[in-house]
């Protein structure tokens, strides 16, 4: 099966890292990316640009509404994903575990629609 | 072979296509994940097995006739309604059609462990759980479980429904836990369990035959828990208490069809077989050091029954037992039960003290069971007035009328009696 690991953290806690800090925490998600890769698990992952930087658009009677910000404003956000293949939810879930953004935040797991 | 609609026949078919039933509805999902789909594929074999085996006697593999009537079913389904693009339900049971080959050569795998642990994984919503359990090994109908845990039977058919969808489409494994994982998710399926047990119990006259399977069935699946799971103290405790409890199944009733209270029961009728395996269990349990609500409560029925050896209940053990039992769990129920061995160990007046030391909680207004042990112990002060007040509350909530019958026959006791025994009591202190 495939699941989504969304991971949800507070970024202007991220922001407010020392340089040093920062490489820390970057390094963390380098090596559990590479883990995915090894292991066979990776399908796909990306990291988001902040809130800050996010259009919410919606179209009511025909006319296209474009909102400045994220879909839900909330204390931590929707930073990347993790796009995975796992055999099942306790494997998908023991690796949300290792995410380094399940410790500074939390990892939503969802099953892939399969069609 | 019974005649056609004996009750015992159906009994037996009954028991016969429930057991298989778990089996398969286990083994199905086991693969797809999928319980309602394996439920649908085989509710109507399921209720053709209960139309033809009273009648023509339980096959000799009853999993064989169900998953045989269950594909039948599913191809007349299936050619009803030839146009439509793709069945679901239908594509599984072809695809199971391997596995039923295999299914000849042996027994099938019992996966029931599995399914039990799927539906207790923490990603299943908690209250949901024992419910699901119920419904997926023991068959129940959702309107059966909705009254068991008071929900109404809509929101608990939608409940269910949810549940099994998540274990269906987020992957819920089927297997054993982990080492770490066993604790939380074993106490899940071992409430469900109790759940059962305490549903079947509650039919002291053994009217109900299908009641009366429920505690059978609750007693053989956690016989089933322990087989695979021999070291689980808590496991080994929860059979041990139900079977010290079905051991005093048929003294709850006296030779005239009246309610005996534990303390008032012949240890004559009790099953002294089922007793002395409930004794091994718990001595087994207890080499574990790890102690656990199920533990006590069987170590309580332990020491009730400890009637039939020494001729008296062992009340001190009782009163540190439910010490602990209220440390572990803070429940008012136990509350109550220690106030009342508290009488027998300290006297009427210090049991009342600490009953009335719980009388705040507002779940126990609705309680047959505190009425009842304040009734008695104000019964026992000589507080005639205050007792029938009691005894009136109790009468009023209790639901089976031969219990009832008892509380009205004490409470006409008080009437009998000549006159109180001691002037009117000191104000209870609080505890």
């Amino acid at each position: 099966m495939q699941y989504l690991l969304m991971v949800y953290a507070n970024e202007s806690g991220f922001a407010n890292l020392s340089k040093e800090q920062a490489d820390q925490a970057l390094g963390a998600y380098r090596a559990y990316t590479e883990a995915l890769k090894k292991s066979g698990a990776m399908v796909a992952s990306d990291r988001l640009q902040p809130t800050s930087t996010a259009t919410t658009v919606r179209v009511t009677n025909g006319k296209t509404q474009i909102l400045n910000g994220p879909y839900a404003e909330a204390k931590e956000q929707l930073g990347g994903y993790f796009l995975i293949e796992a055999p099942d939810l306790d494997a998908a879930i023991a690796w949300a575990a290792r995410c380094p953004g399940s410790s500074h935040g939390a990892v939503e797991v969802r099953p892939i629609w399969q069609m | 072979m019974a005649p056609e609609g004996h009750p015992r026949a159906q009994e037996a078919a009954a028991k016969a296509a429930r057991l298989s039933y778990g089996r398969l509805i286990a083994f199905l999902s086991a693969q797809t994940r999928d319980v309602a789909g394996a439920e649908d594929a085989l509710s109507e074999a399921f209720a053709a097995a209960l139309v033809d085996w009273p009648r023509h006697g339980v096959p000799n593999s009853p999993d064989a006739w169900l998953l045989a009537a269950a594909r039948r079913k599913a191809i007349d389904a299936a050619r009803r309604r030839r146009t439509a693009e793709k069945s679901a339900a239908h594509l599984r049971l072809l695809a199971e059609e391997r596995t039923m080959m295999a299914e000849e050569r042996g027994p099938l795998p019992d996966e029931r462990l599995a399914l039990m642990f799927a539906c207790a994984h923490p990603a299943i919503e908690p209250v949901i759980r024992a419910p699901l359990i119920l419904q997926a090994v023991l068959g129940f109908d959702a309107a059966t479980i909705a009254s068991a845990f008071l929900v109404a039977p809509a929101t608990m058919g939608q409940r269910l429904s949810r549940a099994k969808a998540k274990i269906r489409l987020a992957g819920v494994p089927f297997r054993k836990p982990d080492r770490d994982e066993m604790a939380e998710r074993l106490d899940a399926v071992l409430a469900a369990i109790y759940a059962a047990f305490t549903e079947g119990w509650s039919d002291p006259g053994g009217a109900e035959p299908s009641r009366r399977n429920l505690a059978e069935e609750a007693i053989f699946l956690a016989r089933l828990v322990v087989e695979f799971l021999p070291e689980e103290p808590e496991a080994l405790g929860l059979l041990a208490l139900m079977l010290y409890s079905d051991a005093r199944r048929f003294a709850r009733r006296d030779a005239s069809g009246e309610f005996a209270p534990l303390a008032e029961q012949d240890p004559a009728l009790w099953d002294h077989r089922l007793i002395d395996e409930a004794e091994k269990l718990l001595e087994r349990a207890s080499a574990s050091t790890r102690i656990g609500r199920y533990q006590l409560e069987a170590a309580l029925q332990s020491a009730h029954v400890a009637r039939r050896r020494l001729g008296r209940v062992d009340w001190p053990a009782i009163v540190s037992l439910y010490d602990a039992l209220c440390a572990l769990t803070g429940s008012p129920v136990a509350a109550i039960n220690r106030a009342v061995a508290l009488a027998e160990t300290e006297g009427a007046a210090a049991g009342l003290s600490a009953l009335e030391a719980v009388a705040d909680d507002p779940r126990l207004k609705q309680y047959q069971p505190y009425w009842a042990a304040r009734a008695d112990l104000l019964a026992r002060l000589g507080e005639r007035a205050e007792s029938e007040t009691a005894y009136d509350q109790a009468i009023g909530l209790e639901s089976d009328p031969a219990v009832r019958r008892f509380l009205q026959q004490r409470k006409a006791r008080l009437r009998a009696s000549p006159k109180p025994r001691r002037a009117r009591r000191q104000p209870a202190p609080r505890a």
